[in-house]
């Protein structure tokens, strides 16, 4: 059992490296913050696919589960195990009943927010 | 192209409106209205875009005693699609109405057609400038505003703000329009579009050359030759290509950027400001009062503009820019 | 002015992207965010009927909620321009693009406007992420068949 202040320390270290690779894909790699976040996201599924996205959950925690990583590996991971039950079938299958809860609080609080909130430049 | 304008129009008179963040211009005191609100008491940004405009040609109205069937022509442009704000301000006005799209150039070409149609006699009283609204800017070019990019040193702030002039016959004591340069479209392969300032420097350096030539003029002819939104780096690397043609060095300090000089020295806005309103605000505002003290005596306004959308940005194209000239004298 | 002769000229005066400075900060706000996001966690599990296995749909959830707070009170554009991919990898990046699209398009009507518009940043990242998805369970359903690897 791991000390609570010892999982804090590598939910940041994990979480912090992957915003680093972020940030050295923008910044040499002069691509745009929705190209960089696009093939992060597939580097998960991969990572998801060679079995490696799940230890890396089980060491960092939220370290691994808060990066956008964790989407592609969460829809990767959905899809696997329809397609181990239900072979061919499945993968098409599995693409319907993977789901994120990224996708859908983003959608709820996008919306709320459209309706509360007014786009406010810098004024001061 | 130069054109030389034999009857000398005169610029009679200007009205600036900007929006809030604007009052930490340090040409603040030469603007007429400072807006309290970003959307200037409406509802959508656009809007207050239209606003700003609408403001801007009552304030030259009041200010030359003359109403809206006084004026002959109403010359400008934006950066909305299809110049919309513009137009709609036009509506209001209710006189006869050009919308013209030189993006952030629109400050000096409005300039240059309303000379040519007072030269013509085909106008008393031509009102001529650009505008800009931040928000609606960013939202067509870039991110939504509370989207979270990291822009770089480069990268220039869209100012909110409408400059217009009122343009008329020769007057005695007043700055006139002696010379224009219509400028080409340089394209020297810029892609990257947080760098407008890089884009631009050669399309202001080449019209910038072209006037001086066809006019047989030196730089020190001028007490000033302001481009419009080049920004801090831009302007540097424009200086750097006339050192580098052979200009003496003393002459370089005779150049000076509205968007470089807009905010101060203040780092939150990057490389300066940007925008058709900046170098309209600053020229229509700051210039004009400039000549009335009788400071300057000549000077060059080159207003700068890419042209470009963010259809061919992703499209992979290139930048091409331009810049127009206007050469104004007093006395 | 030649045109090579010109991009030398500017890329000198040009100042380089401090990649070192931008890498360090996107390190220490990413790891906050993570760290925060381990916090939730932590609360869901101890005060919920939540294990570490079912945690991070809530953590995320809330994470997005949080998002949405900083965006709509302007926050999160500073935070971004700090923080680079700090701020923009971590699912509260996600929601900012999703959240800032559909305030911006409020002004054109919930329809076309917030739900329209709401996807246009953050729509690729859902793309290549089902796609892929699709791609990698198909792959390696072709090898698992072809006894090469294994569940």
């Amino acid at each position: 059992m791991r000390t609570i202040g010892f999982s804090f320390l590598l939910a940041f270290v994990v979480g912090g490296i992957i915003c680093v690779i972020g940030q050295l894909i923008m910044n040499i790699g002069k691509l745009t913050p929705g190209h960089t976040l696009s093939i992060l996201v597939v580097a998960g599924a991969i990572l998801d696919g060679l079995n490696l996205y799940e230890p890396l959950i089980n060491l960092a925690g939220a370290g691994a589960t808060v990066p956008i990583t964790s989407f592609g590996n969460s829809l990767t991971h959905g899809a696997l195990a329809e397609a181990e039950k239900h072979g061919w079938i499945g993968v098409l299958t599995g693409m319907f009943e993977v789901t994120s809860s990224g996708i859908s609080a983003a959608i709820i609080f996008g919306f709320i927010a459209a309706l509360i909130f007014k786009p406010k430049g810098k004024v001061d | 192209m130069v054109i030389v304008f034999q009857s000398k129009p005169a610029i009679l008179s200007s009205g600036v409106v900007v929006g809030p963040l604007e009052k930490r211009s340090v040409f603040q005191t030469y603007f007429d209205k400072i807006s309290q609100d970003e959307r200037v008491q409406k509802s959508t940004n656009e809007q207050g875009n239209t606003m700003l405009i609408s403001d801007a040609c009552q304030i030259i109205l009041k200010k030359s005693n003359l109403n809206n069937l006084d004026i002959d022509y109403l010359l400008g442009g934006d950066l909305v699609n299809q110049m919309t704000p513009t137009n709609f301000a036009a509506r209001e006005l209710a006189v006869s109405f050009i919308g013209l799209f030189s993006a952030c150039a629109t400050s000096v070409s409005s300039m240059i057609i309303a000379a040519l149609l007072t030269e013509l006699g085909a106008s008393d009283f031509a009102i001529a400038g650009a505008s800009s609204q931040h928000n609606s800017v960013e939202r067509q070019f870039r991110y939504p505003i509370d989207y979270g990019s990291q822009k770089p040193a480069t990268s220039q702030w869209t100012v909110t703000a409408a400059g217009f002039v009122l343009i008329g016959k020769h007057e005695q004591k007043l700055p006139y329009i002696e010379a224009a340069t219509v400028g080409k479209v340089i394209d020297y392969g810029a892609t990257d579009p947080y760098h407008m300032g890089g884009a631009m420097a050669p399309a202001a350096f080449d019209t910038i050359q072209a006037h001086l030539q066809k006019r047989s003029q030196k730089l020190e002819d001028y007490d000033v030759i302001m481009t419009g939104d080049l920004g801090k780096i831009g302007l540097k690397i424009l200086i750097a290509m006339f050192a580098q043609s052979g200009v003496k060095k003393e002459d370089l300090s005779r150049f000076r950027d509205a968007g470089a000089e807009f905010y101060g020295e203040d780092a939150s806005f990057l490389a300066g400001a940007s925008g058709p309103g900046c170098s309209a605000a600053v020229y229509s505002g700051y210039m004009m009062e400039q000549f009335k003290t009788g400071r300057y005596k000549r000077v060059l306004l080159v207003a700068t503009g890419a042209l470009l959308s963010p259809l061919t940005f992703q499209q992979g194209d290139t930048i091409p820019c331009t810049a127009h000239a206007i050469e104004i004298g007093m006395g | 002015m030649k045109q090579q002769q010109y991009n030398t000229l500017k890329d000198q005066i040009t100042p380089k992207i401090p990649i070192l400075i931008n890498c360090l900060k996107a390190f220490v706000v990413g790891g906050l965010i993570c760290s925060i996001g381990q916090a939730i966690s932590f609360l869901y599990m101890i005060f919920f009927d939540f294990t570490e296995k079912t945690v991070g749909n809530p953590t995320v959830a809330t994470m997005v909620f949080l998002a949405m707070l900083l965006t709509g009170f302007g926050q999160y554009r500073k935070l971004g321009q700090f923080a680079g991919a700090g701020s923009a990898v971590p699912v509260t990046g996600f929601g900012n693009a999703v959240i800032s699209a559909a305030i911006e398009h409020r002004s054109e009507g919930l329809v076309l406007g917030v739900g329209g518009n709401m996807f246009k940043l953050a729509g690729s990242v859902i793309l290549f992420g089902v796609v892929s998805a699709f791609f990698v369970a198909l792959i390696k359903l072709i090898l698992v068949s072809v006894g090469v690897a294994s569940w």
